[in-house]
């Protein structure tokens, strides 16, 4: 059985934006993905503060709980967001890493639902969570 | 003899809604690491977000990442927001931001909640969106943002959010 840490990189890898931003996968098994951000000052939104853009954290909201459907067991093919909805509770402490845990806890023939929890080193209070609804491919 | 004091040049009024502007929009790293600019005719703002490879979220097909989607309409919203915040005071010559280094920068609306429709493929082309506050509260303030890419009538994708905005400025500053 492949290494599920090894699936997890080439997927992460072979998206360009994902490396750009310096996404390193945790974890993507069975419905399931873990993936973190490190801190990186050219990803920062508020000068004042040094706190990371809530762009940022979107891109790694929407590759986690992508990272989560495509490891879905029933998963055949690719998958697209349909929507993507992010609340912020919180500024992520400047200089941690942000680590987004998504679940795939409903796979349709159609469509995959999924949430996810962003954290920085402090895992007690979410920096954010998000809700999205992902396409499924059609069974050939 | 009182004779209405003649109106601004145009190059004036320009320069200074320009410069205040790139102040905004060149103080945020993230914007300039996506690479958006923004294109002013008036008061009104469209965003343009210039295709990079390393924008591509998935490479067989190759379309853009959702997550640059997303974070191209927070950037156009916020930005827009904090615009439409400072045009009267830009207007009447109360703040000049010509200049202005990023701490002295009014402060930016929070995002508090977003939510995206991906409604098609973001294709490997620049993109340009624009923004509509649809609710200026004192505390809150609420935004739809529309994306397309060749043609205007058919949305890539189109956004919601909410903003807690910042506290009120000085009226003296």
């Amino acid at each position: 059985m492949p290494d599920m840490i090894d699936l997890a990189r080439q997927f992460i890898h072979a998206l360009p934006h994902s490396v750009l931003l310096g996404m390193e996968p945790q974890k993507m098994v069975a419905g399931e993905a873990v993936i973190s951000m490190p801190y990186n000052s050219a990803l920062v939104g508020d000068p004042k503060t040094g706190v990371i853009h809530g762009g940022a954290v979107s891109s790694l909201m929407d590759t986690c709980c992508g990272a989560a459907v495509m490891s879905h067991p029933d998963n055949k093919g690719g998958t697209a967001t349909i929507d993507l909805r992010i609340d912020y509770m919180r500024p992520a402490t400047p200089g941690q890493t942000i680590t987004a845990h998504a679940t795939c806890y409903h796979f349709s023939r159609s469509v995959a639902f999924v949430r996810a929890v962003a954290t920085d080193e402090d895992g007690a209070h979410p920096v954010a969570t998000a809700t999205g609804a992902f396409t499924v491919e059609a069974k050939r | 003899m009182s004779r209405r004091p003649q109106p601004e040049s145009v190059q004036v009024v320009k320069q200074r809604r320009d410069a205040a502007l790139t102040a905004l929009v060149e103080a945020v790293p993230y914007i300039r690491f996506l690479g958006i600019r923004f294109e002013r005719r008036g008061d009104e703002l469209t965003g343009v977000l210039p295709f990079r490879r390393e924008l591509i979220g998935n490479p067989l097909l190759p379309a853009l990442h959702g997550g640059v989607t997303a974070a191209f309409l927070e950037v156009t919203a916020v930005i827009t927001l904090n615009w439409s915040y400072i045009w009267d005071d830009l207007e009447s010559g109360k703040l000049d931001l010509e200049g202005t280094v990023p701490e002295d920068l009014p402060s930016l609306p929070k995002t508090v909640g977003i939510t995206v429709d991906y409604l098609r493929t973001g294709l490997p082309r620049d993109a340009y969106a624009r923004a509509r506050i649809t609710r200026a509260g004192r505390r809150y303030a609420s935004v739809q943002v529309e994306g397309w890419q060749d043609n205007h009538a058919r949305l890539y994708a189109q956004a919601t959010g909410h903003f807690l905005m910042p506290p009120q400025r000085d009226q003296d500053a």
